[in-house]
């Protein structure tokens, strides 16, 4: 009781020792249930067979100058393209300010005959358009998305529309001159 | 007001144990409700009418249906084919989706024409917002699981609204996702909610139910009941008005289901998805047109937001704003009738909320995209703008004194002969 007494006086504002423990308890209580709780969370996150992923090989031999092929990736399609030589000097020749997400045609390709990106828009996730010969390629040679409305240059980068960033670069890397490995 | 039941002894053996005979007695029989409720206030009970059809049909539906993406789709051509009505059943759950948005539409129109979120009822209107929350999300899940193409690639554009949230937002949508597309772990987690998303909204809606007994229904006038003349027993007066307006509606219904239950579909939907082919015109279902408009007008960045997040933010914004409403409207006024501009300013937003709608079904090129940024504007001026100042210029017309008054003559006294319906019902 002289305990409790002292307390009390020593925090001059009417606290005990029994706020302190229903604290404690209410911490410990909250720490545990969210501790608890994770694992139902984590459970949606992609599960040990999904992040699982082989790299994907292409062999680039059969594709022309000009040409494009779609490749699936981690289930999402890869855009590679042989670029001609007007493209690689249109996608050079930009310049940065004029780029809502800058960056230039180098930090993007390996070799510059080769542009390999993620062929999902940066939007909401729509496949632009710009791989098939009829295919309309938006403003500036690149790809359009249709969904709504991005354009992107011959370097997969947006120029115009709502979509905020460049069509992302995966990790590749050249095995020869004409096999590729993505991931 | 007892009823005759009442008198069973079984009736009033368990009833004193588990008072459901009178709870029954006192929220569905005896209530006391406005006598001048107009059909408007129909659309209540219908919503929860349709909410048990859609309920019911789902479950049944469940028992045929395979969360798979190699067999989802197959699964529900089967249940079209080979389930013994099981082209019925799903017809009714489709078509149903559809009726339950267009009657739960003009539920909360009603409510913004006759100010039925005004005080005591903010915390009734605030519940219903989260019903239709729910109901929106539960639709966007169940519109996936035929798992064609409209199914496929809707669930990528509204999952990928997630990735505009700044830092994390990768992170978010291939939590979504359960991988790096949507895919089966996607399909299978979006069934899971489907059937579980309903019974939350018979949740909400209880307490919705609640929190409308407590005070009583609004009505056309907007103002409150003076004394028991003004209010008639909700059975049978307004159970037979309620069942009236279900047999109208079901009537409709049936004509859809039966003679036109694809006019809501989206043709492509027929086509299996296909993750690497995306259709031309990615449009959602025709209920979700109107906020879609509204993530679409955004073309621009501002600062340091990126087109992207500030779509996002209005299109969710859009429906949050409805949380605000009590609280933007200061006019003590509750109906329109009473409030010559707010009346106008309302059929205005009926108005523009169609054209958002249009907007939304349409490419966003040319015309469309500066048609949905000027609707886009209106929407949240009329909520933000128009709504807060109208509470200062505008001058009411004068309200009547009573409810019986224009209906039975005199004064808001209680003269003997308005009180007969309640001894009717005796």
């Amino acid at each position: 009781m002289a305990d409790y007494e002292d307390t009390k006086a020593g925090h001059g504002h009417g606290e005990t020792r029994r706020d302190f423990l229903y604290l404690a308890t209410g911490a410990f209580g909250a720490a545990g249930s969210a501790i608890a709780l994770w694992p139902l969370v984590h459970q949606m996150s992609p599960a040990a067979d999904t992040l699982a992923l082989a790299t994907t090989e292409v062999d680039l031999s059969p594709i022309e100058q000009g040409q494009s092929i779609t490749v699936v990736w981690r289930g999402k399609p890869v855009f590679i393209r042989r670029r001609t030589d007007k493209e690689i000097e249109e996608a050079q020749a930009v310049a940065l300010d004029d780029l809502p997400d800058p960056q230039t045609d180098a930090q993007r390709t390996k070799k510059p005959e080769w542009l390999i990106v993620v062929g999902v828009c940066t939007h909401l996730g729509c496949i632009p358009k710009g791989q098939a010969t009829g295919d309309r390629k938006g403003d500036y040679g690149g790809w359009f998305c249709p969904c709504h409305g991005s354009h992107y240059d011959t370097s997969g980068r947006i120029r115009k529309g709502p979509a905020p960033e460049n069509l992302p670069v995966p990790d590749y890397e050249f095995l020869s001159d004409s096999l590729v490995r993505i991931g | 007001m007892t009823q005759p039941w009442m008198n069973n002894r079984l009736v009033r053996w368990i009833d004193y144990r588990l008072p459901m005979f009178s709870f029954m007695e006192k929220e569905l029989i005896d209530y006391p409700t406005p006598r001048n409720l107009s059909y408007w206030w129909n659309f209540g009970s219908l919503a929860g009418i349709v909410l048990v059809i859609m309920i019911v049909t789902g479950i049944v539906l469940a028992m045929h249906y395979t969360p798979h993406v190699d067999y989802a789709f197959d699964s529900v051509e089967r249940i079209m084919r080979d389930v013994n009505y099981g082209w019925l059943i799903r017809y009714i759950h489709t078509n149903g989706g559809s009726a339950f948005f267009i009657i739960v539409y003009i539920h909360i129109f009603r409510g913004l024409y006759y100010g039925s979120y005004k005080s005591p009822r903010e915390i009734l209107w605030i519940l219903g917002v989260i019903i239709l929350l729910c109901m929106m999300a539960t639709a966007f899940m169940g519109y996936v699981l035929p798992w064609g193409q409209m199914s496929f690639w809707g669930a990528t554009v509204i999952t990928n609204l997630f990735s505009a949230v700044p830092i994390v937002g990768d992170v978010i949508v291939t939590w979504l996702w359960g991988g790096f597309t949507v895919d089966n772990p996607t399909l299978n987690r979006f069934f899971s909610l489907h059937y579980l998303m309903p019974f939350v909204i018979v949740g909400v809606v209880a307490l919705h139910l609640v929190a409308l007994h407590q005070h009583g229904s609004g009505n056309p006038l907007g103002i409150d009941a003076k004394g028991p003349q003004d209010k008639i027993p909700f059975h049978p007066y307004y159970t037979v008005k309620d069942m009236f307006g279900l047999c109208a509606f079901l009537t409709i219904f049936a004509g859809f289901v039966f003679f036109a239950p694809n006019f809501f579909g989206e043709p492509e939907n027929y086509i299996p998805a296909d993750p690497l082919v995306t259709p031309p015109h990615i449009v959602p279902e025709w209920y979700f047109l109107p906020y879609y408009a509204i993530l679409r007008s955004i073309t621009f960045d501002v600062w340091f937001l990126s087109a992207k997040l500030i779509g996002v933010v209005l299109m969710f914004g859009s429906i949050l704003i409805l949380f605000l409403v009590p609280w933007l409207d200061r006019s003590p006024v509750r109906s329109a009738r009473y409030r010559p501009i707010y009346k106008q300013l309302f059929w205005v937003l009926v108005i523009d909320c169609l054209v958002l709608g249009w907007v939304g079904g349409n490419p966003p090129e040319g015309i469309f995209v500066i048609i949905g940024q000027i609707a886009t504007l209106y929407y949240f001026a009329h909520f933000l703008v128009l709504m807060p100042l109208l509470s200062y210029i505008e001058t009411p017309r004068p309200l009547p004194t009573s409810i019986g008054e224009p209906v039975l003559g005199g004064s808001g006294g209680p003269p003997a002969a308005a009180e007969q319906p309640m001894e009717k019902a005796q």
